[in-house]
């Protein structure tokens, strides 16, 4: 089967006209590939035929594609992250439904060219287009509202950033049915990598992609970096930031003093496979483990990105739902920085096994230990908070309570991998990949879904379905429990990562108890959408007439305002005296101004982000098949429309007071209607 | 519940909790660009690191000493270092809202800027020419990657430099121009200051 491939993309197969294009480059051999293209194309039609019988198109193109509304965006993300994880998530049932029967000696139904593309690519969507995407879309929506701001520092580069995601995702996706995806694991390790090795477009896909999406989470991380140091309401120090905040301005730090390192290392792997330059080869003098340290310098900070935002969501979340002042603040706060800072420091424990001798790996198994020592002291103020609090358990607060005990599991067995020499025992085994799913499913994937289930009615103006958020919440809790601990066990005795199959039949009750846990992990996916869907028929009875969602206990600014919020979010600038503002209001009898509105200053929406990133994609596209003439006009195309777009100078507008009266009048009557002033 | 809270009421009896008229923000656009000039630094701290790492594995291509023109670098050197001084100038002018000065500087700086990308395209053809070629060693893959990619971004400020000079002369030094201006001021200022690294630590520790 290799064979076959590394014929397709032999270099004589390239002409001018369309590169290394040609109908060899489709996967007709391969059935799955097939039947999911198929139902991709009738899913499209039924989706464009649908969207041209309800005459959405105008409506989508001027309220969402080309908003410039922060709320919008953040909402866009998460449809972006909601559809990838679907993609990322068919990948993981692949490879445990696989691993399942060839575990038992069958021969499995994946080549393992195939198998190895799956697990790249499952990787690559989860942490790039499917957490990333939620994090952000999170960070977008509530960010600015937390703040009392009325939208981001730049509204365009923020659209800008949500398509250049997309175009990467689309990269991605389109790898599936034209050519094929990376087989090298999820960070491309070279000399496997270079092009002596993957001589065809997989890897070239998996940079492209990478590359464009970095630029737009470059951009997000500092669009919202200057909105919460620039734009925050009168008042605001940095000290009276709600939690969720101070964990934004964590991350967007994080981002923008990371993700220029991917984009750098990511550019030299290219200029080998592309130039033919020797940064990573193994011969006239690369050297790739220089590729592994400087990945990782980008990689550890990524992974406090990805979790960072979820403890601001845990510490909302429980405050608001125990009725409590969050325990701690100030330590929450130091915990937040000290974590943001180490996480430059650790980036070795990636590669204990590079043997860069016992003082080196020292150092870096001892800063990695003491991470967690912030990190425990999050746990200890959540838990004081929930001390004698009055706590509801509404969906927000049971994922939270699940995220405690898994999340603790999960940095318990982080702090054994940290021990250089227990490393070596365990390093790239199914203990490692047990660990790191038990952090990010207990903390990312939970904290996403809490995330959600709180902030959802204030987005939409109606709470989500609870008996079926129920039944999400435990088919995830219960999967994982059950698909990833038998993993830990495999892991301690040598099973390593990446195969898809394991010689030894005894090992099968294992693999197959595994593949059990992802069946329930489905019903917990599943059961989300059945959620979605439930919620939306039913919005009447759901319906959040006062805005302050959860029975009046919002203590941050996102709940003064209605749900959803209008355009402006505030009609008049809050000022802020507390860290737990909207509470502080409540308790002083705030009464809210029905009078005496101005004019309200606003951007205006642009088309210029969709299209300048679509044609960074179609460039990406282009460079993937070496179409030189395609790759040097998209990318003159999109240095002309760059130009084009700032010789507008006409960006901004003033929403009259007249309309502003009218949105706060028809809130005033819904207040009243809701029963609660 | 008084159904008519004005604005004037709430001062009286509570804390104030909103403002009556918007707090007036300083726009971002200047810590944003300024926080971009630092993550494009991050991209140089790792194209240095990356030469540091690989300059000794020449793997047979020729030595730096062997082939790198100081005196004709030098001249580059000050040309970009001038042109730095230029764009000051040009600046100065903005502020005492003389429209013709700024371009006229601004097109010295562009002259300046232009002469440097001549002497390095000139350096690298001749550099490829005699062997030192981007694939001969890692040492000279992280050589071109570091000074092209400085390189790369002189030429993209050039571009810009046009668009704003046609902008400029369009619209007036309009308030939305002076922060454009002043964005490519902070950006060539940047790319100076990284050069004398590179002058530094590529060329100079090169022929030591």
């Amino acid at each position: 089967m290799s064979n076959n491939y590394e014929t397709i993309y032999a270099d004589d197969r390239w002409s001018p006209l369309f590169g290394k294009l040609s109908w060899d480059v489709i996967p007709f051999h391969e059935p799955i590939l097939i039947a999911t293209f198929l139902a991709v194309i009738i899913g499209g039609i039924a989706l464009v035929a649908f969207i041209t019988h309800k005459k959405a198109w105008g409506y989508l193109w001027t309220e969402w594609l080309t908003s410039i509304d922060h709320k919008k965006i953040g909402i866009m993300y998460m449809v972006l992250g909601l559809v990838m994880m679907i993609r990322g998530f068919a990948d993981a049932l692949l490879m445990r439904a696989h691993q399942s029967m060839t575990s038992s000696g069958g021969e499995g139904f994946l080549t393992p060219h195939h198998y190895d593309q799956i697990f790249t690519a499952h990787g690559v969507i989860m942490i790039f287009f499917v957490a990333m995407p939620f994090v952000t879309g999170l960070m977008n929506y509530v960010t600015p509202l937390q703040i009392g701001a009325r939208d981001v520092a730049f509204p365009f580069l923020n659209n800008f950033s949500f398509w250049m995601t997309v175009g990467g995702a689309i990269l991605v996706n389109v790898s599936l049915f034209i050519g094929e995806f990376g087989q090298t694991g999820w960070l491309a390790y070279p000399p496997l990598s270079g092009i002596q090795f993957s001589p065809s477009v997989g890897v070239d896909y998996y940079i492209w992609a990478l590359q464009v999406a970095g630029i737009g989470t470059t951009l997000s991380g500092i669009n919202l970096l200057v909105t919460i140091v620039k734009m925050r309401a009168p008042g605001m120090t940095y000290m009276k930031l709600p939690v969720f905040t101070w964990t934004s301005l964590a991350t967007n730090a994080l981002i923008v003093a990371s993700f220029p390192v991917l984009t750098a290392v990511l550019a030299l792997l290219t200029l080998d496979r592309y130039l033919g330059t020797h940064f990573f080869t193994n011969d006239l003098g690369g050297n790739a483990m220089l590729y592994i340290n400087l990945i990782w310098i980008w990689g550890h900070p990524e992974v406090y990105i990805l979790i960072l935002p979820l403890f601001g969501v845990f510490s909302e979340v429980v405050a608001t739902h125990c009725r409590k002042q969050i325990f701690g603040y100030d330590s929450m706060v130091y915990a937040i920085v000290v974590i943001m800072i180490l996480s430059y420091v650790v980036w070795l424990h990636h590669f204990f096994t590079m043997g860069s001798g016992a003082g080196v790996n020292a150092f870096f198994g001892i800063t990695t230990m003491i991470i967690s020592i912030p990190t425990g002291a999050k746990i200890f103020n959540w838990l004081f908070t929930m001390y004698k609090g009055r706590i509801t358990y509404e969906l927000p607060m049971m994922w939270t309570i699940a995220f405690i005990i898994t999340f603790v599991i999960g940095g318990m067995t982080g702090v054994l991998l940290a021990v250089p020499p227990a490393d070596f025992v365990l390093h790239n085994s199914l203990f490692l990949i047990a660990h790191f799913h038990n952090v990010i499913i207990g903390g990312v994937v939970f904290g996403v879904f809490a995330g959600i289930n709180f902030w959802f009615p204030k987005a939409f103006g109606y709470r989500l379905d609870s008996f079926w958020g129920k039944v999400s919440f435990w088919g995830w809790v219960i999967g994982f429990y059950v698909a990833f601990m038998p993993l830990y066990v495999l892991g301690l005795m040598g099973v390593t990562r990446r195969l898809s199959q394991f010689p030894d039949t005894t090992l099968s009750g294992y693999f197959n108890t595994a593949a059990i846990g992802s069946v329930f992990i489905t019903i917990g996916i599943i059961a989300f959408f059945i959620q979605l869907y439930v919620s939306y028929q039913t919005r009447d009875e759901l319906r959040d007439d006062n805005g302050d969602t959860w029975n009046g206990d919002g203590r941050t600014l996102e709940w003064s305002t209605s749900s959803p919020p209008p355009q402006y979010n505030f009609a008049f600038t809050p000022r802020v005296h507390t860290f737990d503002t909207w509470w502080d209001m409540k308790k002083h009898g705030y009464q809210r101004p029905t009078d005496g509105f101005n004019a309200i200053h606003m951007p205006k929406n642009t088309g210029a982000g969709i299209i300048i990133a679509m044609l960074c994609t179609i460039m990406g596209f282009a460079l993937v098949w070496q179409i030189w003439w395609l790759s040097a006009l998209s990318f003159v195309t999109v240095i002309i429309a760059s130009i084009i777009h700032t010789f507008n100078y006409d960006r901004d507008y003033y929403i009259p007071v007249e309309e502003v009266d009218a949105i706060e009048t028809k809130r005033t009557e819904q207040l009243a209607k809701g029963g609660i002033a | 519940m008084s159904t008519n809270n004005s604005v004037a009421e709430q001062v009286d009896n509570a804390p104030l909790f909103h403002m009556q008229k918007d707090p007036h923000n300083e726009p971002g656009t200047l810590l944003g660009f300024w926080i971009y000039l630092m993550s494009d630094c991050l991209i140089f701290a790792m194209l240095f690191a990356t030469r540091a790492v690989l300059a000794p594995n020449y793997a047979g291509s020729p030595l730096p000493k062997e082939v790198f023109d100081i005196p004709l670098i030098l001249v580059s050197t000050f040309c970009l270092l001038f042109s730095s001084i230029t764009y000051g100038f040009s600046v100065l002018q903005m502020q005492q809202n003389k429209l013709n000065g700024t371009l006229i500087w601004l097109g010295v700086t562009w002259l300046l800027g232009a002469a440097f990308i001549g002497i390095e395209l000139y350096e690298f053809n001749h550099l490829i020419h005699i062997g030192a070629s981007p694939q001969s060693s890692a040492s000279w893959s992280s050589f071109f990657a570091l000074v092209g990619t400085h390189g790369l971004h002189v030429f993209f400020g050039l571009v810009w430099m046009v668009v704003l000079i046609i902008q400029t002369k369009k619209h007036g030094l309009t308030i939305a121009n002076q922060r454009r201006l002043f964005c490519l001021s902070m950006f060539w200022h940047f790319l100076d200051l990284i050069w004398i690294a590179v002058f530094s630590l590529v060329y100079l520790a090169g022929v030591l």
